[in-house]
């Protein structure tokens, strides 16, 4: 689903920002960005190295997101979609903010104001990034999974 | 026939495996539980064909996506699903989500599949809309998070 909300958001600091090159997965949004490169979707291997090699990486608070910045150790900014603004089914992206928004290295804002504002200040000093995590969920989870694939 | 995995762990009679995702979060959820089904004969399913080199050299299908903002895609979907699970007659479904997996795991509960719905980490306040209805058809539904878990849907761990 299109997210202008946030594509707008960034395009317009990117603007204010002329030094810092911004790049921006849009996917099937409406407003294509005037400052900022952008892409419509990348493939999952440029997607990963974008992350690997941003100094900040901002996104929606999907699952998706959350868990490549975890995985790359990258600090991530977030702004969550809303039903109400047609940006997604339900609200549960603050749902999924509120409960995992608060681990070290993830970072939540309210609004676009406060995206841009949290933007710049990441950008001078960006805290601390997420903790590493294995490549795979627990295995007490994993096992259990197993469990109910090899039962007869 | 016995296949050796995870060091000590040996696989007796290997089962063929579908796992099942949607694009984005479900997708990366999936590729997190990956340890669980090591050693079986697993093919997996996606929305994006570039999502091959995460789980090569296993196979991966495709399927087009939906979701209740263009649920008239819906038909194109369900003759995806029948021809996943034409090709891939699996003993065992394990899915991460959403919409089209719904699909698969009721075409696989009519066909008496086992199938594992494992409800996203997205969802930590209600379980999600297709979670609801996996219940009818899944033989297990689990959450991810310890408070969602009731009669029925159990908290087994989570992907983080």
């Amino acid at each position: 689903m299109p997210f202008d909300r946030l594509v707008e958001a960034m395009d317009q600091w990117a603007a204010a920002h002329p030094d810092v090159p911004v790049e921006i997965q849009i996917g099937r949004g409406k407003y294509e960005p005037r400052h900022a490169r952008f892409v419509r979707m990348m493939p999952v291997v440029d997607y990963r190295q974008r992350v690997a090699d941003a100094r900040l990486f901002v996104a929606h608070a999907g699952m998706g997101s959350i868990i490549s910045a975890i995985e790359a150790g990258k600090p991530l900014l977030m702004l969550p979609r809303l039903q109400a603004q047609g940006e997604h089914n339900t609200d549960h992206q603050l749902a999924t903010a509120a409960s995992i928004g608060s681990r070290p290295g993830l970072h939540v804002a309210s609004d676009v104001a406060d995206l841009q504002a949290r933007a710049t200040a990441l950008l001078a000093d960006a805290g601390a990034p997420p903790a590493p995590i294995s490549r795979f969920a627990d295995p007490g989870f994993t096992d259990r999974i197993r469990a109910f694939i090899e039962a007869p | 026939m016995v296949q050796r995995s995870r060091g000590n762990r040996a696989v007796s009679k290997p089962k063929r495996i579908l796992a099942i995702a949607s694009g984005g979060g479900h997708f990366v959820q999936l590729l997190r539980l990956r340890p669980a089904w090591e050693g079986h004969e697993v093919t997996y399913a996606t929305v994006h064909a570039a999502s091959a080199v995460d789980v090569a050299p296993a196979p991966l299908l495709t399927f087009r996506d939906v979701s209740r903002a263009d649920w008239w895609r819906l038909p194109l979907t369900l003759v995806d699903a029948i021809g996943i699970l034409a090709r891939v007659r699996p003993q065992v479904i394990v899915t991460t989500g959403a919409l089209p997996p719904l699909v698969v795991l009721t075409l696989g509960k009519l066909l008496g599949i086992r199938t594992l719905w494992v409800d996203s980490i997205a969802n930590s306040e209600v379980l999600s809309g297709s979670g609801r209805h996996a219940g009818k058809v899944a033989t297990k539904v689990v959450t991810q998070w310890p408070q969602l878990a009731e009669p029925g849907v159990e908290h087994w761990g989570s992907v983080l």
